[in-house]
């Protein structure tokens, strides 16, 4: 009687601990996409990137069901003391782990500050300033899917090497408007061009006839757009309608979405070239992850961003299951740098010490009406820049993380 | 050439041709709700959504049914112009006799609908409206290179504002909406339809609204915002021009225009609130507006 008592209570006590052990493997993890869902950069992130993180949660959750998921989102509306009560408010109150996307470069350089100081971790793909793994670089943020040194080396560089020597640039007045003019007259006069002046305009703007004049009286050969989404939309648009283009001067999309191209309109667009890290229409994988997407967006083109949040979601959910911890912030970065990235969007590829993920970069031409074969059939691709010569260099950035 | 203030003479008489133009906008729009308000007494704040929805419904004929761009002209405004009237009928026809603030809200409410549907609807990037084939291209002036539909906005708009001043102001019917507004029993006792003619006039405001967004189409992309960027723009203008003066809000639209155009070349990046300033001065010094009559 004692043995049976004594391996009753033994087999007791074992499913006890065995239920505990399963318990301690449960994790949840809370996600928060800080977007632009209303305005000029809702189509190009938004409704788009909050759709790619749930691919994202459930591609994850076939291979690792025990990490139990949630995802919220919120709207920034562009404005940096929104965006920053936003991430307060989720980090301190919701018990949220971690940011994703945020476009606007003023936004996201608030929330990374908030976010370091909380000790969590942020994933921007949305936002373009290369201060976020620059003089800005954080432990707790990875920038994953493109930046300003980017798209300024790789447009800026093919178009000074083609003979645009002399540029005159329209900014977008705010913290990435800036940063992608710094770093585009950088590269212009490195290789050989001179930068005959600058307007800046106001953020979401709706008239640019004023700012294509001054630019068309500079007779610079050309005009760099360094700004975004809608604002670009309406300068493009709006440069064909005063004949700039016919009257001999070229307009440089330093930063184009395929959103962008849609709202255009191949006539409208055609022959623009343009970087980009994702191409919907790539390869076989990318065409399937879009036929998933599109399901939630029908009749839209996701975005390099929403790629972007794509592939951020899922290497760092891996990062977590690995380190079977979310809560400090710091380990799960460091986690997700150590770990290879590989995913169905970007391939193979690595994060930087200071936080920059690493993989190849395109450089599309817009096609012509003739050669679309239909909606979304808008890019040819002119070159590939490979995955070392794609971003700023580890030691030129400024990162205090690098030299450590 | 010769220079004024550092400034290229060709590029400043440039900017200012493009603020006429930007000013034709500003006029169109700010007429339609100095007409609502001055007649109805309702601060329209649906204005931007139905300016909005004359592009959206320009752009869905186009691309749905074929119309072009002349006919959308016509049946645009008129389809937009119908859903005020049902508007009217619907919601604000209960609220004339109480406080401004009750039309202010229901139509801001009204617009905020409108605006979040078509969002939801269209999405958020803007869709491609193309130029009418026969206004592409543009004249070389010397100074600036002005492309043939904008010179064709001014002069439409010019059109629409002064016809539009006439019949308020000049004409038999303008006298009884003006008469039915001051005193609409004894108008009524005249054997004059004094509540079809208010709702005909709301009508009329809001297909003004989308005639613009028609005419704004080719230049901006269409998008659910458009509207809603503009809006303020053109309170202010109708502040500044004395609420509810129709000659007061077409020339204050067009010269508002003009200075905004000159800070573009000046200060950039004040041409938003450049406007904001004048009309903080403006109601101090005058806080009926310029033009305004007095309250």
């Amino acid at each position: 009687m004692q043995v049976v008592k004594r391996t009753f209570a033994l087999a007791a006590l074992t499913a006890a601990l065995a239920c505990g052990t399963a318990q301690a493997q449960q994790l949840n993890v809370k996600i928060g996409v800080l977007t632009d869902m209303s305005s000029l950069y809702a189509d190009l992130a938004g409704p788009g990137s909050v759709e790619a993180v749930k691919l994202a949660v459930e591609d994850f959750n076939k291979t690792n069901p025990n990490v139990k998921v949630e995802i919220i989102s919120a709207d920034h509306q562009n404005k940096a003391d929104i965006g920053t009560s936003v991430a307060n408010q989720w980090l301190d109150r919701d018990g949220v782990d971690v940011i994703i996307d945020t476009p606007n470069s003023g936004v996201a350089l608030a929330v990374n500050e908030v976010v370091r100081a909380k000790n969590k971790v942020f994933i921007n793909s949305g936002a373009a300033s290369s201060d976020l793994t620059g003089a800005k670089c954080s432990p707790n943020t990875v920038h994953w899917t493109y930046d300003t040194w980017m798209l300024a080396n790789g447009t800026g560089k093919a178009i000074v090497k083609t003979g645009g020597d002399t540029w005159f640039f329209l900014t977008a007045d705010y913290a990435f408007g800036h940063a992608l003019e710094r770093d585009t007259a950088a590269v212009v006069t490195a290789n050989g061009g001179k930068v005959v002046g600058q307007v800046r305009h106001p953020l979401n703007s709706s008239d640019f006839s004023s700012f294509l004049l001054q630019a068309q009286s500079s007779k610079a050969k050309i005009i760099g757009l360094a700004n975004a989404g809608g604002d670009t939309v309406n300068t493009i648009k709006q440069a064909a309608e005063f004949g700039i283009v016919a009257g001999g001067q070229s307009l440089a999309g330093l930063l184009v979405f395929a959103s962008d191209v849609n709202a255009l309109g191949l006539q409208a667009a055609q022959g623009l070239v343009l970087t980009n890290t994702f191409y919907w229409d790539a390869n076989d994988q990318t065409r399937a992850w879009t036929q998933r997407w599109q399901k939630a967006r029908p009749g839209k083109i996701p975005t390099m961003v929403q790629a972007g949040v794509y592939a951020g979601t899922l290497h760092y959910l891996k990062a977590v299951a690995a380190l079977k911890s979310k809560d400090d912030g710091k380990a799960v970065v460091a986690e997700m740098k150590k770990l290879p990235t590989d995913d169905v969007l970007f391939g193979k590829g690595s994060i930087r010490a200071d936080g920059r993920k690493i993989h190849p970069a395109y450089l599309y031409e817009v096609k012509k009406p003739s050669e679309s074969k239909g909606p979304g059939d808008i890019y040819k691709l002119r070159a590939t820049i490979p995955a070392d010569e794609a971003f700023r260099p580890l030691k030129d950035g400024g990162c205090s993380l690098a030299s450590g | 050439m010769f220079t004024i203030f550092g400034i290229p003479s060709a590029a400043l008489f440039g900017q200012l041709l493009i603020g006429l133009i930007n000013g034709s906008f500003y006029a169109l729009l700010s007429l339609g709700l100095a007409v609502i308000f001055g007649m109805l007494n309702i601060i329209n704040f649906a204005h931007g959504a139905q300016y909005m929805l004359g592009a959206v419904a320009a752009f869905l004929m186009l691309n749905f049914l074929g119309i072009n761009y002349w006919a959308a002209l016509i049946l645009a405004p008129v389809i937009v112009g119908a859903i005020g009237i049902v508007i009217e009928r619907t919601f604000l026809q209960w609220l004339y006799k109480l406080d401004h603030l009750y039309g202010l809200l229901l139509t801001f409410g009204l617009a905020l609908i409108i605006e979040g549907v078509s969002r939801n609807y269209l999405g958020s990037a803007g869709l491609p409206y193309a130029l009418p084939d026969s206004l592409r291209g543009g004249q070389n002036l010397g100074f600036m290179f002005l492309p043939n539909y904008r010179a064709w906005v001014i002069a439409v708009s010019l059109v629409i504002c002064f016809g539009t001043w006439y019949a308020i102001e000049r004409t038999r019917l303008g006298a009884y909406l003006r008469a039915a507004t001051e005193n609409p029993t004894l108008v009524r006792a005249f054997g004059i339809n004094v509540p079809v003619m208010i709702t005909l006039t709301y009508g009329f405001g809001v297909a003004l609204a989308a005639f613009a967004g028609v005419m704004a189409a080719p230049i901006y992309n269409v998008s659910p915002q458009m509207g809603a960027e503009l809006i303020i723009v053109v309170f202010a203008v109708v502040v500044i021009g004395g609420m509810g003066s129709i000659l007061g809000a077409i020339l204050t639209g067009f010269g508002l225009g003009v200075v905004e155009g000159l800070t573009k070349v000046f200060f950039p990046e004040a041409s938003n609130t450049v406007i904001f300033v004048i009309m903080a001065i403006v109601l101090l010094v005058r806080p009926a507006g310029l033009f305004g009559r007095g309250t």
